[in-house]
């Protein structure tokens, strides 16, 4: 019940019009890698993804931010399934790639970030290693680029009431980790991918 | 707000729907005659168009039904959407946030709060005395000067067109017109309709005959064929119609003159905006129309003079 109504207010609130420029929605195994611009991606983009494909991806959300007060809690956990990774202080026991590949397991998907923290003014910064070692650890794992835009025209960073701009989000042609491809060529390569599915 | 909906009421739209019957047939003979791939094309996008008119027209018909208040209500959810595409076509920018906020919930609610309650005197300035120092007033509160004359245009702009023009559609409901009392929603009907066939009869005579281009750098499908045949056949239209309304035939061919002239220059502004941020349509929540404001185009400049012309000569 929660869930559909999240799944209703998210749509509602981002008017999102949602293309699959390069790929079709499936259930296989992927990882979605998208722009960071506002707290709305990742509940934009799960809600964008078609019910049965929903159920098998999980949002990587930082713990910081999901579990300092009880209904982001509910939400990360009864909701969207998320993942949640220490994004502060990485040590060996408490490594986000680790949790994310146990996550992932043989069925499920991923929604990610890969700039890290969220950009205020929208313009891209530059893909943190983590989508390289995903990549290199998980080589069967279709990565898709998103593209989400103007989420931050609805909820700038810092605001707590959003503003009912259109936003939208695009699915892109998937890529894969070439033999041999070092990880900073793979990581601008993943950037101008989500880059190109700007058209405006 | 009563609206009391007699025989003519009850012509008006059994005659819109005869039309869009005959228009949906046409459409489907078409769709079995045409074979190359361009006319596929132009059919397909034109099914698309009825389909969305018979919505349109059952939303509309719905609206007018439960009285006032429903169309009141129309015309604020269509300010609602319309606004929202012209905002997220013109970037405004971090500074504006909480405006645009003010913009969407209170000033957008307020207006058609004061169409509602029929307070003549305030809403016809809320808008451009109110609200039009309140926005710049709280952007420059918020502290960013970057491009600020620019982005308070486009939020003035916006509620302009979006809000107050439109606003004016459910208004003529308040018009107290001598021997003509509680039928004003059949004044409704007749200027929507005749707002509305004129962009179709424009339509249709410019894919038909049109070949020379009006203004070619702002908007690509306006010819001097679709304009005057369009607009002539329109005004002779609304001529016909004189019977729905408290107006003369001559004077009822007059505002459909007046009516189909200020639709047409709406639609040259609005698409000079959409050229300017390079793409063609407003939006994609009406198949084959675009969005709500490439629907609405024509109705946000009509609407005002229309309103004001009968104001001034027939109240």
């Amino acid at each position: 019940m929660i869930k559909q109504l999240v799944i209703v207010i998210a749509k509602l609130v981002s008017g999102s019009n949602i293309r699959w420029q390069g790929c079709e929605p499936d259930v296989r195994q992927r990882i979605y890698f998208a722009n960071h611009t506002s707290n709305l991606d990742a509940l934009v983009i799960w809600a964008a993804l078609p019910p049965a494909i929903r159920d098998l991806t999980r949002p990587v959300a930082a713990r910081d931010y999901w579990v300092n007060n009880w209904i982001k809690r509910y939400l990360a956990n009864q909701v969207f399934n998320a993942v949640l990774i220490e994004r502060k202080k990485p040590t060996k026991s408490d490594n986000p790639l680790t949790d994310m590949l146990k996550a992932m397991g043989q069925t499920h998907s991923l929604i990610i970030f890969p700039e890290g923290g969220r950009q205020a003014s929208g313009e891209m910064t530059s893909f943190k290693g983590g989508l390289f070692h995903l990549a290199k650890d998980r080589p069967d794992v279709e990565f898709v680029p998103v593209l989400v835009e103007n989420l931050n025209r609805i909820l700038p960073k810092g605001e707590f009431l959003p503003v009912p701009i259109l936003g939208s989000v695009t699915f892109g042609t998937s890529i894969k980790l070439k033999p041999d491809e070092q990880k900073d060529a793979f990581l601008i390569r993943a950037q101008d991918a989500v880059k190109a599915l700007n058209h405006l | 707000m009563t609206l009391q909906l007699d025989k003519q009421t009850y012509a008006l739209v059994g005659g819109v729907v005869a039309l869009l019957v005959i228009a949906s047939l046409t459409g489907w003979i078409l769709s079995r005659c045409v074979t190359n791939e361009k006319g596929r094309g132009t059919i397909q996008n034109l099914n698309a168009r009825m389909k969305a008119w018979w919505m349109m027209v059952a939303i509309f018909a719905l609206a007018m039904a439960t009285g006032g208040i429903g169309s009141v209500v129309l015309f604020g959810l269509t300010s609602f959407l319309a606004l929202r595409e012209f905002i997220t076509l013109t970037p405004t920018s971090r500074g504006d946030h909480r405006t645009l906020f003010w913009v969407f919930f209170v000033i957008l609610p307020l207006q058609y709060y004061l169409v509602a309650i029929k307070w003549y005197g305030m809403f016809a300035i809320m808008i451009p005395v109110y609200a039009f120092l309140f926005v710049p007033l709280r952007s420059a509160v918020a502290g960013d000067c970057e491009h600020f004359l620019e982005r308070i245009a486009k939020m003035q702009w916006g509620l302009m067109v979006c809000v107050y023009c439109v606003s004016y559609v459910p208004a003529l409901l308040s018009l107290d017109i001598p021997g003509y009392v509680h039928q004003n929603g059949k004044l409704m009907f007749y200027f929507v309709l005749v707002a509305q066939i004129s962009d179709v009869l424009q339509y249709v005579w410019g894919k038909t005959l049109g070949k020379r281009k009006i203004l070619p750098s702002v908007s690509p499908n306006k010819t001097w064929a679709g304009f005057v045949g369009g607009i002539t056949c329109a005004t002779l239209i609304g001529m016909g119609l004189w019977w729905a309304t408290p107006f003369s035939p001559w004077q009822s061919a007059g505002m459909s003159l007046a009516i189909t002239l200020m639709g047409f220059a709406g639609g040259l502004v609005m698409s000079a905006i959409k050229r300017d941020r390079g793409v063609k349509d407003y939006g994609h929540l009406i198949e084959g129309h675009g969005g709500v404001m490439d629907r609405i185009d024509s109705l946000c400049f009509a609407a005002p003079v229309f309103f004001h012309l009968t104001r001034f000569y027939f109240t």
